[in-house]
């Protein structure tokens, strides 16, 4: 199975260009293509997470051109868990999206299909140049799907959102600029060797490429001063495409934390871990920001998207500390928080189509048709992204407190737990506004359909199976973990043993 | 050459970047493009400024030129020219939608400008 590692983004691509073909073709086979597809998707997922699990690092060389001239795919513990996470999150979004928001404009399915071959080429990347062309394959159709089904707020909050990350991959292109010029390669693994022998005189200039680039992957990411696109066009986008972008914040806090883990880690010298203070604090910030916007938030849609910002928050925390502990502990929030998430912007779409007129507004107004089963929803999901026990929010939180140095505790302690319980009275005040304070619902309303059904289920259901199975989720992340901060291991395996410092 | 070089680059740069945080559209995206071509530029210029040097490997060559960068700068051109065909269009989509120009939604200063 030595091309298992390239399936996941050959699969979208060609199920993507397939769906390109008789535009005019009627819907079913469509979905079928994008459901069997995606389906399948979670499969290789599983299989390359079992794969990855035996702590070997494998390496795909493409045309066979071997590293460090040639374009690698890297399959680690890490990528394996993203690209297994991305598949099963793009399998609820997908099942909700059959429900029919996919006819609402042309070719949903297929930019669907590109925007996951975007992610996960970037999970698989052991290129840094490779990671800025998958970054741009995600973005451009996200551009297009955030406007799927247009309407004013969509393109307005789709060009500003457009006009950012066109600066962004400017300043991209600046950082991979002068990081090829300082030091003359673009593999991450040859990067990390030659980081730490580099001239004294250089060092000035690539330390300024690794900011300009933590400011690109903070601008992906939504840190502090570079979030403020975020809740608009998560809050305009349509249910399914949100729901998909959970990950995309994702992806920016991955890029983070391999690139300053493995190429500016423990093993660069002069540079070793400089990014990490800095990270602290605008994480601490970006936590503290997200608990204060949850409260503001007039808009379900809103909410989600400042509990996203929260969840950066936590994230980022986590990977400043930088040590095993936290890794492990963000690794499985990371899994949390992003299914439950993705199925938190499902909900709030299910909602406000029950409600008629209200929509997602937070306001009293016509009650939803099924205030049962939606009422389940609504307070699993928000026990768990709160982060109560005993759901797997909780354990998260939990592991990241625990991880906690003397030095770090009051900081991390105080902001995290704030930020939670501000989370829990915004979402206990909608909560009890949009099912309590309402009239009766219209019995004869929009139901919620078997697809929006199963995409629920699929999302928010995770979050028990996943405090279930808490015990080997984390045995693999602390695995993910230690084999993430032992770079020389990485190195090592893609790059050939002769090489001494040759090849530039 | 090369003091000329970084000139133009810092020079379109810096146009770029005040176009591009103008308040409406079509000065976005040209101030956008702008950008882009000196990224360009910048990306073509890390592997270092060599005139008449082979990219490819010969016996009779002197001096070489650097060919990674003319193949990022390559796939940097593409990439840039699809995002700003794509900003276009969607620049006048906002526009066709909102029945102005503005990047950020300013109703209450639109009506002022209509009644003055």
């Amino acid at each position: 199975m030595q091309h298992l590692i390239i399936l996941p983004i050959l699969l979208p691509l060609l199920s993507g260009v397939l769906m390109l073909l008789k535009r005019d073709a009627t819907r079913l086979p469509r979905r079928g293509i994008a459901l069997a597809s995606t389906a399948l998707l979670v499969v290789i997922g599983a299989c390359l997470v079992v794969q990855s699990d035996s702590g070997q690092i494998t390496y795909y060389a493409l045309g066979d051109w071997q590293p460090p001239f040639g374009i690698v795919l890297v399959l680690d513990r890490l990528s394996a868990l993203m690209v297994c996470l991305t598949s099963v999150l793009a399998l609820g979004s997908l099942a909700y999206a059959c429900a029919g928001d996919d006819r609402k404009g042309s070719n949903f399915h297929g930019l669907f299909q590109l925007q996951l071959m975007g992610i996960n080429g970037a999970f698989l990347t052991g290129d840094i140049f490779n990671l800025f062309v998958f970054f741009e394959v995600l973005l451009i159709a996200s551009y297009s799907l955030l406007m799927h089904g247009g309407g004013k707020d969509r393109t307005q909050a789709g060009f500003h959102y457009v006009a950012l990350n066109l600066a962004g991959s400017a300043m991209f292109l600046i950082a991979l600029g002068v990081i090829y010029g300082t030091t003359g390669t673009l593999n991450m693994a040859d990067l990390s060797q030659k980081v730490a022998t580099l001239d004294p005189n250089r060092l000035g200039l690539l330390k300024a490429g690794a900011f300009l680039l933590l400011v690109v992957f903070g601008l992906k990411a939504a840190i502090l001063p570079l979030y403020f696109w975020l809740p608009r066009a998560y809050a305009s986008a349509p249910a399914p495409v949100a729901a998909l972008f959970a990950i995309m914040t994702k992806v920016g806090i991955y890029a983070i934390l391999r690139v300053y883990t493995l190429i500016f880690g423990s093993g660069a010298g002069e540079l070793a871990n400089f990014v990490q203070p800095w990270l602290w604090w605008f994480a601490l910030a970006t936590l503290a920001l997200g608990g204060v916007g949850v409260l503001s938030a007039r808009d379900l849609r809103g909410q989600v998207a400042y509990l996203i910002l929260i969840s950066v928050g936590t994230l980022l925390v986590g990977v400043s500390m930088n040590r095993e502990a936290p890794i492990t502990a963000l690794l499985y929030y990371m899994i949390h928080t992003t299914l439950v998430s993705g199925g938190l912007f499902l909900l709030a779409d299910a909602i406000s189509e029950q409600r008629g007129k209200a929509g997602a507004r937070i306001v009293p107004g016509r009650g939803v048709t099924q205030p049962g089963l939606l009422g389940v929803f609504y307070f699993v999901g928000a026990v768990t992204v709160i982060g109560l026990p005993p759901l797997s929010g909780a354990i998260g939180k939990a592991l990241l407190l625990d991880s906690a140095e003397p030095s770090e505790q009051p900081w991390l302690w105080s902001l995290l737990l704030l930020s939670s319980l501000a989370g829990l009275v915004a979402m206990a005040r909608s909560g009890s506004t949009v099912f309590w304070k309402a009239g009766r619902g219209d019995s004869e309303g929009p139901r919620l359909k078997p697809a929006m059904l199963a995409g629920l289920i699929l999302l928010l259901g995770a979050s028990p199976v996943l405090s279930i199975l808490a015990g080997p989720i984390t045995d693999f992340t602390h695995a993910s973990a230690a084999q993430l901060l032992d770079h020389g291991a990485y190195a090592e395996t893609i790059l050939p043993q002769s090489d001494a410092g040759g090849g530039s | 050459m090369e003091a000329l070089f970084a000139t133009v680059t810092g020079f379109l740069a810096a146009s770029g970047l005040y176009l591009s945080l103008r308040g409406r559209t079509f000065p976005v995206v040209v101030g956008l493009t702008l950008l882009s071509y000196a990224v360009n530029l910048f990306l073509f210029s890390t592997g270092g400024l060599t005139t008449n040097g082979a990219a490819v490997i010969s016996d009779d060559a002197s001096r070489y030129a650097d060919p990674l960068p003319q193949a990022l700068v390559l796939t940097a051109i593409v990439i840039g020219f699809a995002m700003t065909a794509f900003s276009v269009i969607l620049a006048m989509r906002v526009r066709g939608d909102q029945g102005s120009d503005q990047v950020n939604d300013q109703r209450g200063e639109e009506s002022k400008e209509e009644k003055s």
